[in-house]
C-alpha cells in the first residue's frame, strides 16, 4: 500500500514536471512568429499587459481550482452516509466579498489596457515616414509615398525608427500582422486605418494576414525586413533604379512576351517599361531582389519561380492570376516550356 | 368555430386529423412537449456528431504542416460549417430540448402556452438544418466563416449558392427560435402552478427566461442583417458594398450586436442544468439563490453592451475600444459571483460523483479556464495579439465546448432517467467523462499555444518553419479523444434506452417538481396540479414527510385519478405542414422565385387551417 502511495506520487512529480515544462515552454520565442519574443515597442507594450493579465487570471485560476478541487476531496459523499449536510442558503458578506474582489483586480488591470490601447493607436510625432500598406486577394503591397517605391509582400524599414503605416484594402477585408512588432490591425475596404511599426534588432520579421479573406487565406504572409539606416538607405536607392531592356536573348525573349503576347503587363508594374502599369497584381520591378515568391509562400529560387509560372493555382487556389490572366485561362493561349523559361530568366533579371 | 373547422375537414379529406396517432406518424403530429423536446434532443444531437465530423476533418488537416487531405475551399467550408452547425444546429437547439422536456415539468404545467406552435418550432428547425446541410450537395456549402464578414459575402467575391444557403438556412431558424422563445416566455409567466412564486422558480426555469428573452431581442437584429445582405447578393442594393457607398463594417456591428448576446444564449441554459445539478449530488440548496439568479439576469442585460470586443482590431479608434474593453471587464464580475456560488453550493455538502456531477464540476473548471482567456481579450490593446488566431479558438471552445457543451452532457446524464424511464450505464457513464475532459483538453489546451505562437485561425496549411506542429499534432489526438468519447455516449444512450434498468420516479433524491411524476411523465403530466410551497418544492417535501401526502389540488381540466378526463390537446399535423411550407418557400428563395411562392402558399394555407383548427374534436370532447 505504501509503496503504491510512494509510486504515485512518484507520478504526480513527473506529471508536475512535465506540466511545468510545457507552461514554461508555451513563452517560447521558437516560432518566427511567437508573441512572447516582442522586439518592438509596441508589441512590448503588448507583451507587458499581457503579463499583467496573465498574472492576474493564474491568480483566479490557482485560487478557484484550489477551492474546486479542496471541495471535491473533502466533501466526498461517504457510503454510509445518509444525513443531510447542513441546508446553508447563502451567505451576504461572502457573496459581496467575491463581488468586489474581482472589481477590484478589474480596475488594476484597467489602467494599463486603457494606457496601451492609446499608445499602440498613436504614432509617435517623430516617425521617420509612412508607409501605405493595402491588402489585395492574397497579397500585400507597401507603398513609400516619400520615397516614391511600390513594393510587394516585404516591408523594408530601418531599425529603430517609428514607421507610420495607413491600412487600405482593395477588395475584401485583410489584417495586417507583424506579432513580434505589432499587434493586427484590420485593413477595410472604404476605411483608412493608423498604426505604427518600430523595430529594436535589424532582421527579418514573418507578417500574416490574420482575417479571413478567402479560399487562399493561409497563403497570404509577408516580411518585414528591418536593416541599418545605412543600408535602408541603399536599398531605396536599389528600389528607384528602372529597369532596362535586357541584353541577354533569353530574358530578352521573356521581355517581348511580358510586353506582348503573354498580357503580363496588363496587371503587372515594372517600373522603367512604359507599357507595364497594370494595378491589379503585384508590383514586379526588382522582383528578383525579393526574398519570397506568392506573398511569403516560398523562397525566391529560379525553381520555385518556374514552378510557380507553370501552375499558380496548386500554389495559390482560386488566385486572380490563374482565373482571369488569358495564359491560364484560356488553354489554347497557354504557356509552352520554353516560354516558361524565357519568362523566368526575365523575371530573375529584375534584381 | 366548429362548423368551421368542420368545412375545412370537408375542404382536405386526405387529411383527416389524427387523433391517436401512433408510430411515425405519432411523432410527426405530436403536440407532447416531451416528445417534441425528445425530437430536439435527438435531431440536434444528430447536428452534433455532423459538425464534430467537420471538427475531426479540420484537424486531421492540420494534424501536421502541408497537408493536402482536403482543398483549400474544402477546409473553408468545413469550419464555417462546423462553426454554423455546433452553434445554431447543436448547442441552441439541445437547450432548446430541455426547455421543451423540463418547463413545463419544472412549473407545475401540463404542457406548454402554445403546444401546436412548439412543434411548428421543432419542424421548421428541421427545415433550416436540413437547408443548410444540403448545401453540402448542392454545389457547395457556405466558406465565409460563421460570421460571414462582409464583403467576402458579396456575389462579387462569392458567386456561388453557399452563401445564400447559410442566408435563408439562418432566417429558418430564426424563426423557429422566435415562434419558441416566444412560447416559453408566456409559458413561464403565465402557466407556473400555485405557489411557484418567481423567487421559488427552478434555476433553470429561470435561466431559460433570460435566455428566450435574450432571443426574442437578438434574432431581429441579425434578421435585419442577413436580408440587408440577402438584397445585396440577389437584388444588387449596396448596403456592404463599398463601391457605391456601403459599409463593410455595419456588418459586423449588427452582426455581433446578435452574436454576443448569442454567446450567452449559448450558455446560459447550461449554467441553470449546473445550477440542478449541483444542489442534488451535494444534497445542499443552491448557494445564494437570488444572487444566481441577480447574475444571470445582469449578464442577460450586460451581454450588449459588450458586442465590439469583436471587433477591437477593426479600427474603431482608441476611444470606442476603451469603453468596450471597461465593460468587457465588468461582464466578468457577475460571471465570477457564479463560479464563486456554485463553489459554495458543493462546500460543506455530500458530493456524490455520479456521471451529470462529474460533468458540472468539469463544468466550472472549463469554464472558468474560457472565462479566464475571455478577460485577458478584454485587454484591447494585447487583444491586437491575440484576436483572430488560435488563442481565440481555446477561448472559445472551452466557453462552448468546456462550458455550453458541459452543462448540455450534465443535463443529458442527470435528466436521461426521467426522459427514458431507464437508468444509463454509470460505469460508462464514468468513462466517457474521462475521456470527453481528458481528449478536450488535449484538443483546446495546446490552442492558447498556438495562438500566441503567432498562428491565425482559419489556415488551412501552415509550413513546417513556423513552430506549431507539436501543438496541432496534440489538438488533432486530443480531438480524437473528444471524438470516441461521443460515440462511446450515443452507445450508452442507446443501449440504455433500450434496456436500460428501469428508473424510479426520482433516482438522484432531487429537488424539483419533475421528480416527484413518474419516470417517464405520463401523457398529462401532473395527475394533480401541485400546489407550490416551497423553492425546491419536492425536496422540502420529502424532508418533511409529506412526499405522498401532498395536498390536493384543483385539477386543471376537471377530473382525477389516473388521468382520466384530463384535456389534452389533440395532435395536429398542420405545424409540420407550415415547416414544410416554410422550407420549400425558402429553397425557392435560393433557386426560383415561382417555387418560393408555392412554398408561401402553401404555408398560409396551413396556417389558415391551424388557425381554425380546434384543440378538441367536438366529437371526440362529447365522448367524455
Amino acid at each position: 500500500m505504501l509503496n503504491m502511495i510512494r509510486g504515485s506520487r512518484r507520478q504526480i512529480y513527473l506529471l508536475l514536471t512535465v506540466l511545468l515544462v510545457t507552461l514554461l515552454s508555451a513563452c517560447s520565442k521558437e516560432s518566427p512568429q511567437s508573441t512572447f519574443d516582442a522586439l518592438g515597442p509596441v508589441s512590448q507594450s503588448q507583451l507587458t499587459i499581457l503579463w499583467v493579465i496573465l498574472g492576474a487570471g493564474a491568480f483566479v485560476f490557482v485560487l478557484v481550482f484550489a477551492l474546486l478541487i479542496f471541495a471535491t476531496i473533502r466533501y466526498r459523499r461517504k457510503s454510509d452516509d445518509e444525513a443531510d449536510p447542513p441546508q446553508i442558503h447563502g451567505n451576504n458578506k461572502l457573496e459581496i466579498a467575491w463581488t468586489i474582489a474581482p472589481a477590484i483586480i478589474l480596475i488594476i488591470v484597467a489602467v494599463p489596457t486603457v494606457r496601451g490601447i492609446f499608445f499602440d493607436a498613436n504614432p509617435p510625432d517623430d516617425a521617420a515616414f509612412t508607409v501605405e500598406a493595402t491588402g489585395h486577394q492574397w497579397w500585400f503591397e507597401f507603398e513609400y509615398p516619400e520615397q516614391g517605391i511600390v513594393t510587394a509582400n516585404e516591408l523594408h524599414i530601418p531599425v529603430n525608427q517609428a514607421v507610420a503605416v495607413n491600412l487600405y484594402s482593395v477588395d475584401v477585408i485583410h489584417s495586417f500582422w507583424v506579432p513580434k512588432l505589432a499587434g493586427k490591425l484590420d485593413m477595410v475596404p472604404g476605411n483608412e486605418n493608423h498604426m505604427w511599426l518600430e523595430a529594436d534588432e535589424p532582421g527579418v520579421y514573418f507578417g500574416q494576414c490574420a482575417e479571413f479573406c478567402g479560399e487562399s487565406h493561409a497563403k497570404m504572409r509577408f516580411r518585414v525586413v528591418v536593416h541599418t539606416q545605412a543600408d535602408f538607405d541603399a536599398w531605396v536607392i536599389a528600389q528607384k533604379q528602372l529597369a532596362a531592356i535586357p541584353t541577354d536573348p533569353l530574358a530578352k525573349e521573356g521581355y517581348d512576351l511580358f510586353i506582348g503576347q503573354a498580357q503580363c503587363w496588363a496587371c503587372h508594374t515594372i517600373d522603367g517599361f512604359q507599357r507595364a502599369r497594370g494595378s491589379v497584381g503585384p508590383n514586379l520591378s526588382h522582383v528578383a531582389s525579393r526574398m519570397q515568391l506568392g506573398a511569403g509562400i516560398m523562397d525566391n529560387t529560379q525553381e520555385n519561380l518556374r514552378a510557380w509560372l507553370e501552375d499558380p493555382n496548386s500554389f495559390k487556389p482560386g488566385n486572380v492570376m490563374s482565373r482571369d490572366a488569358v495564359v491560364y485561362a484560356d488553354p489554347s493561349k497557354g504557356l509552352s516550356e520554353p516560354q516558361i523559361s524565357a519568362l523566368v530568366a526575365f523575371l530573375r533579371s529584375l534584381d | 368555430m366548429a362548423t368551421e373547422s368542420l368545412d375545412i375537414h370537408i375542404k382536405f379529406p386526405l387529411l383527416k386529423r389524427p387523433l391517436h396517432p401512433t408510430g411515425i406518424w405519432g411523432w410527426m403530429t405530436t403536440i407532447d412537449h416531451k416528445r417534441i423536446g425528445i425530437l430536439y434532443g435527438v435531431t440536434a444531437f444528430i447536428m452534433f456528431l455532423t459538425g464534430g465530423v467537420e471538427a475531426l476533418l479540420i484537424r486531421t488537416q492540420l494534424i501536421g504542416p502541408d497537408k493536402d487531405y482536403v482543398s483549400a475551399e474544402v477546409f473553408n467550408q468545413l469550419f464555417t460549417m462546423h462553426g454554423t452547425t455546433m452553434i445554431f444546429l447543436a448547442i441552441m437547439p439541445l437547450s432548446a430540448a430541455f426547455f421543451n422536456f423540463l418547463i413545463p415539468l419544472q412549473i407545475g404545467a401540463r404542457d406548454v402556452a402554445f403546444p401546436r406552435l412548439n412543434a411548428f418550432s421543432y419542424w421548421t428547425f428541421l427545415a433550416g438544418a436540413i437547408i443548410l446541410n444540403l448545401s453540402w450537395f448542392l454545389g457547395g456549402a457556405p466558406n465565409t466563416g460563421w460570421f460571414s464578414y462582409a464583403p467576402l459575402t458579396s456575389s462579387v467575391f462569392n458567386p456561388g449558392n453557399g452563401p445564400d444557403f447559410w442566408i435563408i438556412g439562418l432566417q429558418v431558424l430564426g424563426i423557429a427560435s422566435l415562434a419558441a422563445s416566444f412560447n416559453f416566455i408566456v409559458t413561464i409567466i403565465n402557466m407556473r402552478a400555485p405557489g411557484m412564486t418567481w423567487t421559488r422558480l427552478p434555476l433553470f426555469t429561470w435561466m431559460t427566461f433570460i435566455t428566450a428573452i435574450l432571443l426574442v431581442l437578438a434574432f431581429p437584429v441579425i434578421t435585419v442583417a442577413l436580408i440587408e445582405l440577402m438584397f445585396d447578393r440577389a437584388f444588387g442594393m449596396n448596403f456592404f458594398n463599398v463601391a457605391a457607398g456601403g459599409t463593410p463594417v455595419l456588418w459586423q456591428h449588427l452582426f455581433w450586436v446578435f452574436g454576443h448576446p448569442e454567446v450567452y444564449i449559448l450558455i446560459l441554459p447550461a449554467m441553470g442544468i449546473v445550477s440542478e445539478v449541483l444542489p442534488t449530488f451535494s444534497r445542499k440548496p443552491l448557494f445564494g439563490y437570488s444572487t444566481v439568479v441577480l447574475a444571470g439576469a445582469i449578464i442577460g442585460f450586460m451581454g450588449w453592451m459588450v458586442w465590439s470586443h469583436h471587433m477591437f482590431t477593426v479600427g474603431l479608434g482608441p476611444i470606442a475600444n476603451s469603453v468596450f474593453a471597461l465593460t468587457t471587464m465588468a461582464i466578468a464580475i457577475p460571471t465570477g459571483i457564479k463560479i464563486f456560488n456554485w463553489i459554495a453550493t458543493i462546500w460543506k455538502g455530500s458530493i456524490s460523483f455520479k456521471t451529470p456531477m462529474l460533468y458540472a464540476i468539469g463544468f466550472i473548471a472549463l469554464f472558468t479556464i474560457g472565462g479566464i482567456s475571455g478577460v485577458m481579450h478584454s485587454m484591447a490593446s494585447s487583444d491586437a495579439q491575440q484576436q483572430d488566431t488560435y488563442f481565440i479558438i481555446a477561448h472559445i471552445h472551452y466557453v462552448l465546448f468546456g462550458g455550453a457543451m458541459m452543462g448540455i452532457f450534465a443535463g443529458m446524464y442527470y435528466w436521461f432517467p426521467k426522459i427514458t424511464g431507464r437508468m444509463y450505464d454509470e460505469k460508462m457513464g464514468q468513462l466517457q467523462f474521462w475521456l470527453m475532459f481528458v481528449g478536450q483538453n488535449l484538443a483546446f489546451f495546446p490552442m492558447h499555444f498556438s495562438g500566441l505562437w503567432g498562428m491565425p485561425r482559419r489556415i488551412y496549411t501552415y509550413g513546417p518553419d513556423m513552430g506549431w506542429t507539436l501543438m496541432n499534432t496534440l489538438s488533432t489526438a486530443g480531438a480524437y479523444l473528444v471524438g470516441i468519447a461521443a460515440l462511446i455516449f450515443v452507445v450508452n444512450m442507446v443501449k440504455s434506452w433500450r434496456k436500460g434498468e428501469l428508473a424510479s420516479q426520482d433516482p438522484w433524491d432531487a429537488r424539483t417538481l419533475e421528480w416527484s411524476i413518474p419516470s417517464p411523465p405520463p401523457e398529462y403530466n401532473f395527475e394533480e396540479i401541485p400546489i407550490v410551497q416551497d423553492r425546491d418544492d419536492w425536496w422540502e417535501r420529502k424532508r418533511s414527510g409529506k412526499a405522498k401526502t401532498a395536498p390536493a389540488a384543483v385539477p386543471v381540466g376537471g377530473g382525477s385519478g389516473g388521468g382520466h378526463g384530463i384535456h389534452l390537446p389533440q395532435p395536429s399535423f398542420w405545424p409540420m405542414v407550415v415547416s414544410i411550407g416554410l422550407f420549400i418557400g425558402a429553397m425557392g428563395l435560393i433557386y426560383n422565385i415561382a417555387v418560393a411562392a408555392i412554398g408561401g402558399a402553401i404555408a398560409l394555407i396551413a396556417i389558415y387551417a391551424w388557425s381554425f383548427e380546434p384543440v378538441n374534436e367536438p366529437d371526440e370532447e362529447s365522448g367524455h
